[in-house]
Parts: structure tokens; sequence; C-alpha cells
């Protein structure tokens, strides 16, 4: 184990991973952006360094100032949490040449994966089922519709270096594709350096469900279930659960199966996440992609299983066994993961501002892992996620009501929450009913 | 006379309006990046752009005044 790591980020994330590294004894370092120094990730670390202005380009982008301060504290590890220089295969090398420990894959994975392309065309050599789309980067428009005729309407318009849903739009006919072409292009251009565009046949009324992988020490790479994460607004996670309402054993056991397969495609070590779409109606599904890292919804794995993922990672990229037997891994009960960020419950529109008031439920099979506490300011520089209130119970109606009585307690004042909309989401027929797919949020809020 | 204001904190990502550009009502004057997240703020009526009252790269609070549209 490394005596030391460095949490390159910010919030939550970097908050939930201190709590393992403490719990393994780890000294935690954090590093954080001038707009951060007040947030409780900062203060509960047993050392924290300022690495730049707010803007995550001069900030928590800025493997430059990381590495500055790693080699200044005497780190042996680092710890990039999700987002930010998580999926940088150049990042990671950067790590192992300074001589550190990297908490996550090889650069040659999150290389191989961090593609939407490239990852695409090595699931598909690998017998994986991908979604009928181009197997090469889009140039134009004109090319765009070309390949949209092929594969017939609607498509998604993808950033192949994309994530988080950015640069990710729908096309139903060439006017849409021709627009949504060239928005797709200038914001992978913008907030991933990369303009090259993928096009997809588009699945309507599908879930989205995702499999936690871990690639071990030894090389095996196993499954840990699945997690369903079909409640979305513009195409980012709102709600996530597990088991999936719309999987059954014998999906479950394809599902899981085809994870191993991508993982050991690009001999996976240590935890990663392979996303799938789901035809409800038939039970085929297909390959999205593959997340090269921690995954924001990891918790409600961790309440189904009692795996804690992130001493995982820590243990497999020390060379070590896992803290648990892989051959008897068999998750129970039901987890809930509701997502609050800091913006109004009707339009989504973000809503920054200072917190007068924090308050979490608590309780039996109520986890909270959050970023802020009373007082701090929320600013315009970072995505909105406030806190993950996350639920277990022993089976699903049971955590649907005990979300929606933390939901209720669960007080937030100052800049405006989603709350109000999850307390609607837990009492909708289509999510309660266990029936939904990637509409529900927009069927909610139409 | 319409006073376009920011209805949140924010950082200014692209001025897609000029200063005498007749928009009509739903035109986007301004495009506005908070949380990750581009905010098109729009011409609330059809008129003449007299005041285009930011530049890309500020950062405008509450309530600042983005436009003003006769």
């Amino acid at each position: 184990m490394p005596e030391s790591v460095v949490i390159a980020n910010r919030g939550e994330i970097a908050r939930r991973v201190g709590r393992t590294a403490r719990r393994l004894g780890i000294r935690v370092i954090a590093v954080y952006s001038e707009a951060d120094a007040g947030l409780p990730f900062v203060a509960e670390a047993d050392e924290a360094v300022p690495i730049g202005p707010a803007p995550a380009r001069e900030s928590y982008l800025n493997a430059d100032a990381i590495l500055a301060a790693a080699a200044r504290t005497g780190a042996e590890a680092v710890h990039p949490g999700y987002g930010f220089l998580a999926e940088n295969a150049s990042f990671a090398q950067r790590v192992i040449d300074a001589g550190l420990t990297w908490i996550g894959p090889s650069p040659h994975a999150i290389e191989q994966m961090g593609d939407k392309i490239k990852s695409r065309n090595l699931m598909a050599a690998h017998g994986i089922p991908v979604a009928h789309g181009t197997a090469d980067p889009v140039l134009d428009a004109d090319e765009a519709v070309r390949h949209a005729a092929a594969i017939g309407y609607p498509v998604m318009i993808k950033a192949a270096a994309g994530g988080g849903g950015i640069g990710m739009t729908i096309a139903a006919d060439e006017d849409g594709l021709r627009t949504g072409f060239q928005t797709a292009r200038s914001r992978a251009e913008r907030f991933f350096g990369d303009a090259a565009i993928l096009i997809e046949r588009y699945v309507t009324a599908a879930r989205h469900v995702e499999v936690q992988i871990l690639g071990l020490a030894d090389g095996r790479v196993i499954a840990l279930g699945e997690r369903d994460c079909s409640a979305q607004r513009r195409h980012q996670k709102l709600a996530e659960e597990t088991p999936s309402p719309g999987v059954d054993p014998a999906l479950r056991e394809r599902m899981l199966a085809a994870a191993v397969k991508a993982g050991e495609a690009v001999g996976y070590r240590g935890a990663g996440t392979v996303e799938c779409l789901v035809d409800g109606g038939t039970g085929a599904f297909v390959f999205l992609e593959m997340n090269t890292r921690l995954q924001v919804e990891h918790p409600v794995t961790e309440l189904v299983t009692g795996i804690d993922l992130v001493e995982q990672q820590f243990l497999i990229a020390d060379g070590a066994p896992v803290s648990f037997d892989p051959a008897a891994v068999s998750p129970a009960g039901h987890a809930l993961e509701l997502r609050v960020y800091a913006e109004d419950p009707v339009r989504f529109l973000p809503s920054p501002g200072t917190i007068t008031r924090w308050q979490e439920p608590s309780g039996d099979g109520i986890r909270v892992d959050a970023g802020y506490s009373e007082g701090n300011v929320v600013t315009p520089h970072y995505d909105p996620l406030l806190a993950k209130l996350v639920v277990y119970a022993p089976d699903r109606p049971q955590a649907l009501e005990r979300a929606r009585a933390a939901v209720e307690a669960f007080v937030v004042t100052g800049p405006k929450t989603n709350l109000p909309f999850h307390a609607d989401l837990l009492r909708s027929a289509d999510f309660v009913s266990g029936n939904y797919d990637t509409s529900v949020v927009s069927r909610l809020r139409p | 006379m319409a006073e376009i204001r920011a209805e949140m904190v924010a950082n200014v990502w692209k001025v897609v309006a000029a200063q005498g550009d007749s928009v009509a009502d739903g035109d986007t004057l301004v495009i506005l990046e908070s949380m990750k997240m581009e905010i098109p703020v729009l011409a609330e009526g059809a008129g003449t752009v007299t005041q285009l009252a930011v530049s890309e790269g500020d950062v405008i609070q509450e309530g600042d005044l983005i436009a003003v549209i006769e």
C-alpha cells in the first residue's frame, strides 16, 4: 500500500476517496483550486495544496501543478477520481514516469477505451454487440448525411473523445443531422480538444444499463453486477439503481459475460464500467462505451455487494489480491442513488450560490456522499453535483419508500436543488413500476 | 425597451448578437456557460440591440445587465 496519495479531484468524490484512504492508513493529500478552498474535502485532508485559479484547465486539469504538488508533499500515489484527468492516458503515464503509483488502469487501456470509435471497433472485433454506426471518424456534414442514410434515422451524433453527455446530439432527419453535426463538432473541439465525430443508430425506448467490472492484479476480470442509469436529462444521469428492474437473470448473465470480455480485450486492471443500451422489447443490448475509472454511481454497487470499490482500486494498484472472494460475490437487496444537483427542479438550469442551510438525512440504509456543507459557496466553474443520496433496502419497494423519506428530510437552502424533482420521480407511475427507459425524465418534465 | 439580465452567475462563452442588430423574438443574443452547461440568452421580443453589456470571457452575476433591446 502507498503511504500517501494525492487525490486529483474535488467535491464529493475527493472526499469519498479520502475516507477509504484514511481507513487504510494512507495519508490523504488534497489539491484544490482557489474556488474550492472552503470545501470539506480540503478541510478533511491530512495536507492540502492549492494548484491554481478556479477554471478547471488552470487547476484540476493542470497536470504540471498536480504533479508538482505530489512531488512537494512526497506523495506515493495519485487517485484521479472521475472526470478531469481520470481518463487522460498521458497524465496516467506521467504519474507512472514520476515513480508514483497510478490508482487506475494502464495508460494503454485508457487510450484504447477513451476514443469511442476505437473502442467500438475493438469491441466489435471481440464479438461484443455494437450499435450500427461508423467505423471511422466522420469528417463533414455531407459524409454524415451519407452514413445516416445507410444507418437509418434517428441517429446519435457523438464526440469520439466525449463524456458526460457533452457533445451528444440526436437527429431525426437530415436537417437535424446537419445542425447537430456542427454543434457536436464545436463542443467536441471546445471540451475535449478533439473534433472526431461518430454516428450511431439511436436506439429509442432503450434502457441505459452498465456493468461494474474489476480487473484483478492476477489478470482475471470479474463483473460485480449491473446498474440501471436510464433516468437522465440532457444525456446526464439523475438516478441509478441496482439491480436493474429491466434485466432478468438470463440477460444479466449475457451482459456480465460481455463486460468481462470487454475488460479482457484490453487487459483491464482496476475498476471500470461497461455501458450498454438495452432494448426493453427484445432484450438485445449493444455496447456504448467503457469508462476506465471509478463511476459516479459506484455506491449502489457497494451497498448491494458490501464491497468498498475504492479499497479494491488501491489493492489492485498495489498488486495485491482484493479483500473479498471473487468467486463468492452475491449481491443482495436493492440500492438507489439520487444525484442532488444545484439546479432548478423544473427546467434543470444551473443555480450556483451560497448554501445557507444544509441538513442531510440519516438512518438505516441511508448514505450521503456530499461535496458541500452549510456556508459553502457553489460556484459556476464545475459540474452541479452537490451530493449523492444513496439508499439501500431489502427490496425495491422498500428502497423507494426509504428514498422518498430521505428526499423529504434533505434540507438545502441557498442554491435551488433538484430535490423536488426527485420527490416527483419517486412517485411517478413509470419509475415506481420499474418499467421505464431513457425517456422517463422528459415525460415527467415535458 | 427590454433589458435582458442574467438569471444566474455564469461565464460569457459566446456573444452572438452585435450592437445595432435587428433581432426577432427568441433569437440567441449571448451564450452563457455555468456548471458545464451552455445557456442561451434569448431576445424577449423583436427590436434592435441598442446595448450589449457583456464580452466573451466575462464573469457575470445574477441580475447583471446583458443587453438592451428597443
